[in-house]
């Protein structure tokens, strides 16, 4: 009786957790899976991988020697991709500085309001979530272009006598993804700022710091982990992101996502695609793993 | 190096030599018509505090007492800075400093909360003050564990707050203010968060510790207990006024009010008219009951309606006086508590009254049972004429 009961309460669980754990295996942890077997196996000639596989550490070695591949020219660059990547992280930490740097202030200034404006405010910061990413991004590409809003503004005031170029460079990719990240740097700082004591701030004043003094001492490291939890939730999606910079940068700027989107797209070259996108993960846990060892338990939380 | 004691009293001769001695009859601080009005959410303005003007001495005792919302700690933040007065000036030390921000000023605060910096360790926090006045490493931590051992928390500074109880947290608070030399220290109700026991003991732990150091405190409480046990004076506080500012005793004995009569200790009201006055001395007519002698510091004319304040411990039953007021009532209830007896007494013309015996000889039932006649009497000092 008492068997058939724990049989139960067994089968019960597995109800439960059945679908998850089906859905992870079959759409994330099998590609995964797939994504490293063709990382290590010789392209197809009209894309896909070559069959029977031939495997090969070249998806690799030309991520690290441009000039490895077949196609390469006589005045190739060997850095070639590795300067992508350079440049990714290089975007990637633009973007997360400038995120951390505006939404640190609007968190602090929606965490001191009264709880009805409050509410009111982070929705504001929210709502343009709910609007389709493409169409904000698209939208935010017309305000740039020569003829645009940002620009007749401008030449209206008098303050230009001919348009800037303000699209398809790397101004406006970043500005594109703060644009689009920006909530994402909000949200886990208005969380860290909202539980923070503010009688701490008068007890440093009190104790004789000036407000810059009190806010490095004591307010910035006791909402740190607000602040690396932005970090982490810009920098990640940012270094691997391709829709931004391929509207925004309108091809000339070029990213790791833009690369993998390359290789699966236009390139056909499947292998190459899978040992980049797995390089990049790699790059990113690594980072997640420092941040988990140096923030401890505050930054799991914060997560 | 200095010797630690194993079990540091809480009075060290040293400290003498290690804050600053204040002089005597100077003033510390004074209000001067301090109004403080903010902002109401629903609309309009509301007066926390309304022209409040004050004198504390150096060296004082001095405690900030009335109930929540009466504007005491409004007054203790605009001292601190962390309000700005809509009105009026502030002295330090004859200093005018209303408009001047909380970290130029030479006062130290113990938060009701504490307060502690929590990502700091006790050492840290207790040096905090002296590291933005940029005492030089060696300085500040020798200050820091002379502190320490101030207030009983000897070798403590490795420590988080997190890991200490309520009371040293308490302790790391005064600490962390007094390193500091502050002309003034000023207490949000300090001890609230703590139990009673231990409350009592810091009570006394903290008068001790202020005469010893020699600072000026400024004390926000609720508490009247509290206020009497430590004060040198009291300001009593209600509706953001001032109502009354003196000794505990004058302030116990002579009570201005009846708010102030009724907020400290216990008091009985007893309505009645004026009639006749001659100086300081009034006899008030209470209806059916008959006439009590009184005095009042105003004059009043006859058949006034005023009331007379009475204290309960001041009132003695069956034990007439040839001089004094002796009115006749009956006693509807007896409270035997052990040390003292407690009474309530209907008078003639249905006023109730508390009295309080202390049981010296025998219980309750050798003065009187529930329901007898009873005789109950007062001098005239017992007995007060109060108005508003």
């Amino acid at each position: 009786m008492n068997g058939s009961k724990r049989g139960a309460a067994r089968l019960r669980l597995a109800g439960l957790l059945g679908p998850g754990f089906l859905w992870i295996l079959l759409f994330f942890n099998i590609p995964l899976v797939i994504v490293l077997f063709i990382s290590f196996v010789e392209r197809g000639r009209a894309g896909g991988i070559q069959l029977p596989p031939v495997y090969t550490l070249s998806n690799y070695v030309q991520l690290f020697n441009a000039c490895a591949s077949e196609f390469s020219g006589p005045e190739c660059n060997p850095f070639l991709y590795l300067g992508i990547f350079g440049h990714s992280v290089r975007i990637g930490l633009l973007v997360t500085f400038w995120c951390i740097l505006a939404g640190y202030p609007l968190a602090y200034f929606i965490s001191t309001r009264n709880p009805r404006w409050r509410d009111t405010l982070m929705l504001l910061v929210i709502i343009p979530f709910w609007t389709n990413f493409l169409v904000r991004t698209y939208a935010l590409k017309s305000v740039l272009a020569t003829e645009g809003l940002a620009n007749n503004f401008l030449m209206n005031l008098g303050l230009i006598d001919a348009p800037l170029d303000l699209l398809f460079n790397e101004f406006a990719v970043v500005l594109g993804l703060v644009y689009g990240y920006l909530p994402f740097a909000v949200l886990p700082m208005y969380a860290s700022i909202e539980k923070f004591d503010h009688t701490l701030m008068e007890a440093a004043s009190d104790l004789g710091a000036p407000p810059r003094r009190a806010f490095w001492r004591i307010m910035l490291p006791m909402t740190l982990p607000g602040v690396v939890a932005a970090l982490v939730l810009v920098f990640v999606p940012v270094v691997g992101a391709f829709i931004t910079p391929d509207i925004m940068g309108g091809g000339k700027v070029e990213m790791i996502g833009t690369l993998i989107n390359r290789q699966f797209g236009v390139a056909r070259n499947w292998p190459f695609g899978s040992s980049i996108s797995l390089i990049l993960m790699l790059l990113v846990l690594i980072g997640v793993i420092a941040y988990f060892r140096s923030g401890g338990e505050d930054a799991r939380r914060a997560l | 190096m200095g010797k630690r004691r194993a079990f540091p009293s809480p009075i060290r001769l040293s400290a003498h030599s290690f804050f600053r001695r204040s002089m005597p009859d100077t003033i510390a601080i004074e209000l001067r018509d301090v109004t403080k009005r903010f902002p109401n959410p629903a609309g309009g303005e509301v007066t926390a505090v309304n022209r409040a003007s004050l004198e504390i001495r150096d060296g004082e005792f001095f405690s900030l007492l009335g109930p929540s919302g009466c504007g005491k700690t409004t007054s203790l933040r605009m001292i601190a800075g962390f309000e700005l007065p809509t009105e009026g000036e502030i002295f330090i030390h004859g200093k005018e400093m209303s408009q001047v921000a909380a970290y130029k000023r030479p006062v130290n605060t113990v938060f009701q909360q504490y307060a502690l910096f929590p990502h700091m360790t006790i050492g840290q926090n207790v040096a905090f003050g002296l590291e933005m006045k940029g005492v030089a490493r060696a300085e500040r931590d020798r200050r820091v564990s002379e502190t320490l051992e101030l207030v009983r928390l000897p070798g403590m500074e490795k420590r988080k707050p997190k890991q200490l109880s309520g009371g040293q947290q308490q302790r790391v608070a005064l600490a962390r203010a007094l390193v500091n030399r502050p002309e003034v220290l000023l207490l949000d109700e300090p001890l609230g968060a703590l139990d009673l026991k231990l409350r009592k003991e810091m009570q006394l732990e903290l008068k001790t510790l202020q005469r010893e150091v020699g600072i000026t405190f400024i004390y926000v409480t609720h508490d009247q207990e509290e206020a009497l046990t430590m004060s040198d004076r009291i300001a009593v506080m209600s509706d953001g006024l001032i109502l009354q500012v003196g000794e505990p005793e004058d302030i116990y004995e002579t009570p201005g009010s009846k708010f102030v009569a009724d907020f400290i200790g216990e008091t009985n009201f007893l309505d009645g008219e004026v009639l006749a006055q001659d100086g300081e001395k009034v006899d008030v007519r209470l209806g059916s009951a008959g006439i009590v002698h009184t005095f009042a510091d105003r004059n009043f004319e006859a058949g006034q309606r005023v009331t007379v304040a009475v204290r309960p411990e001041k009132l003695r039953l069956n034990a007439p006086l040839e001089t004094g007021n002796n009115i006749a009532g009956v006693a509807e209830e007896i409270i035997y508590i052990g040390t003292d007896s407690h009474y309530g007494i209907r008078l003639a013309d249905g006023q109730f009254l508390r009295a309080r015996e202390q049981n010296v000889t025998r219980g309750s039932k050798s003065i009187c049972s529930t329901g007898d006649r009873v005789t109950v009497s007062f001098t005239r000092t017992a007995a007060r004429v109060l108005t508003e």
